[in-house]
């Protein structure tokens, strides 16, 4: 028998084994460093302990909410979990895309006994979404460029005598509305208040105003800690666990201002709709993936803090570099003096008013 | 006999009139041709054509007001929404009852969402009121009014409701309107707020940036292809890959590359500091502006604009220019009159192409366009996979659409689309 005809007839048979024994499940999720994160914690061991599943990894999780309306609205749903930041989980929720789920009895109770709600606590912002990961939206500076005085305040960045040079900030109101509110003298507990009244939104744009031309508007994760790199910012916002690899895994000259930083959720959602042995797979991989020791396990991968109470303890070094993971989480107390927690609700209401005033403030 | 043949039509062999029996056979021929080309139309329509027309039609689509609160919009039909006051009882019963249906189906949050988009807080409002709506007992539990008013005083604001009866109808103007920077109100249509105006700056922009995008792709394509067109076949086969290497390298990779190149801290500005060109403390800004998206766009369109006009020119016979010479014109004159006019289809269908291309564009401006670079593409992307207003994403869409089509029919009635070569 010549060589290519033994191969076919191995793959055919691979084909046909493959096909009978493992069953697809299509994973969506961020790709990058986190999916990776996500692949060593979760995805590795769960197909060692069921190795009928084969797990498929999707990177599409930035444009999840439109697809995932897209393939509802097709009835065809091909994606079984979906890794998504918390705003997106409650949308989802509210369009009848995600499916809602009882936290004590479908998902791992802490080793304790705690029941999953309770350990999750107030992370649980909607009944679709199951929280994953704590990270925030922090501001790294250039050691180098800040002379003899490192910002110490989140107001740094407004502050363009004691710290000129250019700034990098997300294109988009979230974060940047508080901020502007919080170094303009309003309180923490009031921003969302005052943010809520026209006059409010003018003094935050107004706050803004002052540092308008020496911002450079980022929209891509990656663009904050390139423009850091190259020095082209002297501080700029960006995902703590972006700013953790350029700092311990980069050794660039940037160090972390974890002042007011904005603690944000990633988490897991199922589509409804789906046929119900496949919601039970997903079920499954939830219940795994989301339990004590697998939220602690990812830390070692990336720099995002597990979401339940219970897996703190158990977070250790980076599996690679072999430092300490928890003094680099945004949840770990020396970081966490002082810190915005957005408002969900009030986001969703005042989204789509305040994205079209943001984007009239920025052409003008 | 012979008279009626005479006098009568024509007849073919088979006795028919000439006219029909012709008719016929070219009704065969057209109709095995059209099953000819059956598969590829029919793949069109379903793959192209109908998913285009499904999104436009979503631009006026809006009966998921009607089919969730099915009751409270026709109780709300005798309601005056000019009059500034809250509507009665009738009508939080109808909503009450519709709400208990909605809640059940969950579609109540979808409709928040809807409304949100025309009158912040109503997303709230809805999820809020689904919640307490869900424990009411229908008949034990009314009058309801004061009950709505209790969950939220939102419920006493006529405005909620002069929004939920203006967006009542299946089918609404208000998404268009949006997209022209106008706003639908229960007293006719109005300009929306100034600080929310950018649509129409948009469009303008877009189309003006295009068109600097494809002025400048012809400066800097017509020279190479020209050079491309005249050279030895081996030379230019050499600079054609030049040419072509960067159009088959991806997209991101070339945008990021001019963020290399013209950031502050980049390439070109460290050279001009290092020449004494530039003075460290004022390095040029080249990126997040309308000159970077400019620098990024024509250099990634320009073999659109460099293969059609090299084509072309490749047909023109080297004699022509000769003759023109030979007939005591000067080399201006001679490339002028002879060689320009006949490569005038090479620049028309690179205009086209360049054009319509770069008004579609959304990457390359959101990663260097900072804010006066974007494209309306961007908002079209934003509404499309971020804020989920697929209503107005499709208008934008549509206007954009009709903007292209009429600069295509005014193309053609001044240039003629026949004018137009690829090869």
């Amino acid at each position: 028998m010549s060589l290519k005809k033994t191969m076919m007839i191995a793959g055919t048979a691979m084909l046909f084994a493959g096909g009978a024994i493992a069953e697809d499940m299509t994973i969506v999720s961020w790709g990058g460093a986190y999916s990776a994160s996500q692949e060593n914690a979760y995805d590795i061991p769960y197909m060692a302990k069921n190795p009928d599943v084969n797990i498929i990894h999707d990177a599409s999780s930035n444009e999840a909410v439109a697809k995932l309306r897209a393939m509802n609205e097709a009835g065809n749903i091909t994606w079984d979990v979906v890794d998504v930041v918390a705003a997106d989980g409650i949308r989802l929720c509210d369009e009848g895309l995600a499916m809602e789920l009882d936290a004590d009895t479908q998902l791992a109770p802490a080793p304790d006994g705690t029941p999953a709600s309770e350990d999750f606590g107030a992370l649980m912002v909607a009944d679709c979404f199951i929280p994953q990961i704590v990270y925030s939206t922090t501001f790294g500076y250039r050691t180098d460029m800040v002379g003899d005085t490192p910002p110490t305040s989140v107001c740094a960045v407004f502050d363009t005598t004691a710290y000129p040079g250019k700034r990098s900030l997300e294109k988009r109101p979230i974060n940047n509305m508080e901020w502007a509110l919080l170094c303009d003298g309003v309180a923490k507990e009031d921003i969302y208040d005052v943010l809520e009244t026209e006059a409010g939104q003018a003094q935050a744009f107004a706050k803004l105003d002052t540092i308008k031309s020496d911002v450079i508007w980022w929209s891509a994760g990656a663009d904050t800690p390139q423009l850091l790199a190259d020095g082209e910012v002297i501080m700029g916002s960006t995902y703590n666990g972006r700013l953790f690899s350029l700092i311990a895994e980069q050794n660039q000259p940037v160090a972390m201002l974890w002042d007011a930083q904005v603690y944000d959720l990633d988490g897991w959602i199922i589509p409804a709709g789906l046929s119900p042995e496949r919601q039970k797979r997903a079920l499954d991989y939830v219940y795994f993936a989301t339990d004590t020791q697998r939220l602690a396990d990812q830390a070692k991968y990336i720099s995002y803090g597990p979401a339940r109470k219970s897996s703190a303890p158990l977070v250790g070094k980076h599996a690679t570099l072999g430092i300490d993971m928890a003094p680099h989480m945004p949840t770990d107390p020396e970081n966490a003096k002082n810190v915005l927690l957005p408002n969900y609700e009030w986001w969703a209401d005042y989204r789509d008013d305040l994205d079209a005033k943001f984007q009239a403030w920025l052409s003008k | 006999m012979s008279d009626a043949t005479n006098n009568g039509p024509v007849l073919s062999a088979d006795g028919m009139p000439l006219k029909r029996s012709l008719a016929k056979a070219l009704r065969r021929e057209k109709l095995r041709a059209l099953m000819l080309i059956a598969p590829l139309l029919i793949f069109v329509l379903v793959t192209f054509i109908a998913p285009i027309a499904d999104m436009l039609f979503r631009s006026v689509e809006n009966n998921i007001v009607e089919d969730t609160l099915p009751q409270t919009v026709v109780a709300l039909k005798k309601w005056d929404s000019k009059s500034g006051s809250v509507p009665d009882e009738p009508v939080f019963t109808a909503l009450a009852a519709d709400l208990k249906v909605a809640v059940e189906a969950k579609t109540h949050t979808k409709l928040g969402s809807r409304l949100n988009y025309e009158m912040t807080g109503i997303s709230s409002l809805l999820r809020k009121t689904g919640r307490r709506v869900d424990k009411w007992d229908l008949e034990k539990d009314a009058p309801f009014k004061e009950k709505f008013v209790d969950v939220d005083k939102d419920w006493a604001d006529p405005e909620v409701w002069a929004v939920i009866k203006v967006f009542s109808s299946k089918y609404t103007s208000g998404y268009f309107l949006n997209a022209v920077d106008l706003q639908k109100t229960p007293s006719g249509i109005e300009p929306r707020d100034e600080d929310q105006r950018i649509y129409i700056t948009l469009f303008m922009r877009t189309i003006f940036m295009s068109l600097t995008i494809m002025f400048s792709c012809i400066l800097l394509g017509y020279p190479i292809a020209f050079l491309l067109a005249n050279l030895r076949p081996k030379t230019s086969n050499l600079l054609l890959i030049l040419v072509l290497l960067p159009f088959w390298t991806s997209l991101l990779v070339r945008t990021s590359a001019w963020k290399v190149l013209l950031q502050q801290q980049g390439v070109i500005n460290d050279i001009l500091v290092w020449i004494g060109l530039v003075d460290d403390g004022n390095r040029l800004i080249m990126i997040n502006n309308q000159f970077g998206t400019i620098v990024a766009m024509t250099h990634i369109l320009l073999p659109f604009m460099i293969l059609p006009l090299y084509s072309v020119m490749q047909t023109i016979p080297v004699t022509y220019v000769r003759a023109a010479k030979s007939l005591g014109a000067t080399n201006w004159t001679a490339f002028w009159r002879v060689y320009f006019p006949q490569s005038v289809p090479g620049i028309g269908a690179g205009c086209i192409l360049v054009f319509i291309l770069s008004i579609g564009y959304y990457i390359t401006p959101e990663l260097v366009g900072g804010t006066k670079g974007v494209f309306i593409s961007n908002r079209i992307a934003y509404h499309i996979s971020s804020s989920l207003n697929w209503g107005l994403g499709a208008a934008l869409g549509a206007i954009l659409l009709a903007a292209v089509l009429i600069l295509y029919w005014a193309y053609d009635k001044i240039v003629g689309i026949d004018n137009v070569k690829l090869g």
